[in-house]
């Protein structure tokens, strides 16, 4: 999770909201989960693939 | 050597919705490629989804227009466009960039906007009510496409609303290549008069709202004023062309306007891809670049084509069809990399409270034009739909 290049578009929100969330005060993005369930990983996985900033990177997809 | 295209225009006719189809066939042969400009610049066009993505991705490519050429030619503009004033950050590269969206974020977020559903089924309903007491028929452009984004955005930012009519003949001026310069240039003064003095005002009185906290921040009148004018200018045409054109598109396509009720958050996603309303971006390399095997040279201007981009069977199968039901994710509609659309949550949100609670509420709506009758503005940076006459039955 960079939060430097996240521009706080909600994308991830958008894909996977059990995972991430923004920051109250400058929109950037949140990890609530580090280690996602299985079933949330198709989630997780579009929301890397989604974000504009290149702000969320997978590890051992 | 390639062969060099010129940008292609004019959309198929019966088919308003698709772009033009010689941009499709281009597309499908390569998806990036020299483009010749008006002017006799010789730069680039990205028409498939993968080369737009590198593209808007890249920090090497400049969204500054004083350094572009255009695609094509404009009335009344002789090839030199003025530097970028502050804060229209729109138009500005990291790191000034990265300031004013750092400033707006937090004030976008997803949950943020999802709490002004309630506010926009207020104004929704406030509108419906309306039409019915004026029924059976009505231009539903200026009924209810144009006025709930422009109430939203006025309220966010604290603009008063009394406006409205103000703000909405204005951007439709900026909007529309056919105006003549000097009354593009006329609508800019008056605007940018207008919000000068309420940045003024809110200062010397803060109320609560957007436009009165940024006064708190370390940003300049000029700059407040000028975000302000971006916010919108941005907010008011583009949410309210989707709800218009989206309106026509379910006409159309009535069998998916089931699929809209099922799921509208699925379905505002499709609209959004299909009809890709702001349909073409520029870029300008700062540094040479190799893509897909080509050297994009520095100074050389990318033409991006959204819309194709939507459509490119390699990212979507069978793109040319409205499938309410599709996994849109992915678009290019909002944009991509730095500048993908701040305002996009909240223009999520009054889609998809709009559009279904429109057909919920008249459930007999139709054009009282063919939909090929339907004037269209399609020689404008943000598709849509001039007038969009319609009626229905009174139970
Ligand atoms: C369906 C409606 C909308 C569409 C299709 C749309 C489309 C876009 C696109 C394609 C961009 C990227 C431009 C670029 O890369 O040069 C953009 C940027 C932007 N949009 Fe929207 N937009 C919509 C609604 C809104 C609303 C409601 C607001 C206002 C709150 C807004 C404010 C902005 C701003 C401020 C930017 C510049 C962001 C930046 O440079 O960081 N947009 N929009």
């Amino acid at each position: 999770m960079d939060r430097e290049r996240c521009v706080g578009a909600g994308m991830c929100v958008l894909a996977e909201a059990t995972v991430f969330d923004q920051d109250e005060g400058d929109g950037t993005v949140l990890l609530l989960d580090p280690t996602p369930a299985v079933e949330r990983r198709a989630g997780v996985r579009e929301a890397a693939a989604v974000c504009p900033s290149g702000a969320v990177t997978l590890l051992d997809g | 050597m390639h062969h060099t295209t010129t940008m292609p225009t004019g959309r198929p006719t019966g088919c308003p919705f698709d772009p033009p189809a010689e941009l499709a066939a281009l597309r499908d042969e390569q998806p990036l490629r020299p483009l010749l400009y008006p002017d006799g610049h010789v730069g680039w066009l990205a028409t498939g989804h993968a080369a737009i993505r590198a593209v808007l991705a890249d920090p090497r490519f400049s969204s500054r227009p004083e350094l572009a050429h255009f695609p094509l030619p404009r009335e009344g503009f002789d090839g030199e466009m003025p530097p970028v004033p502050p804060g229209m950050f729109i138009n500005a590269d990291a790191p000034e960039h990265t300031r004013y969206r750092g400033l707006l974020t937090g004030r976008f977020t997803v949950r943020r906007m999802r709490l002004l559903s309630a506010r926009v089924e207020e104004v929704t309903v406030e509108h419906l009510d309306a039409m019915e007491r004026r029924g059976p028929s009505t231009d539903l452009v200026t009924a209810f496409a144009q006025p709930i984004p422009a109430l939203m955005i006025c309220e966010l930012l604290g603009a008063p609303y009394a406006d409205r009519d103000f703000f909405l003949e204005h951007t439709a001026t900026f909007n529309d290549h056919e105006a003549t310069a000097e009354r593009q240039a006329e609508s800019m003064a008056a605007f940018g008069g207008f919000l000068h003095d309420l940045v003024l005002a809110k200062r010397a009185r803060p109320t609560d709202d957007l436009l009165s906290d940024l006064t708190e921040t370390d940003l300049t009148d000029e700059e407040l004023a000028n975000v302000a004018f971006l916010l919108l200018g941005a907010g008011l045409d583009t949410t309210a062309n989707m709800i218009a054109l989206g309106t026509l598109a379910l006409f159309t396509n009535p069998d998916q306007i089931a699929l809209l009720r099922a799921d509208p958050d699925r379905a505002v996603e499709e609209l959004l891809r299909y009809l890709s309303i702001a349909h073409t971006g520029v870029r300008v390399a700062l540094a040479d670049v190799e893509l897909d095997g080509h050297l994009i040279k520095a100074g050389q201007t990318v033409t991006i084509s959204l819309e194709a981009g939507n459509r490119d069977p390699a990212k979507f199968p069978d793109p040319d069809r409205l499938d309410l039901s599709r996994h849109a994710a992915g678009h290019l509609s909002f944009g991509h990399g730095i500048h993908q659309c701040l305002g996009q949550q909240l223009a999520r949100v009054e889609m998809r409270v709009a559009l279904p609670a429109l057909f919920e509420r008249f459930p007999t709506l139709r054009p009282t034009v063919a939909p090929r009758d339907v004037p269209l503005r399609s020689d404008v940076d943000i598709l849509g739909v001039q007038r969009l006459p319609v009626t229905w039955d009174v139970p």
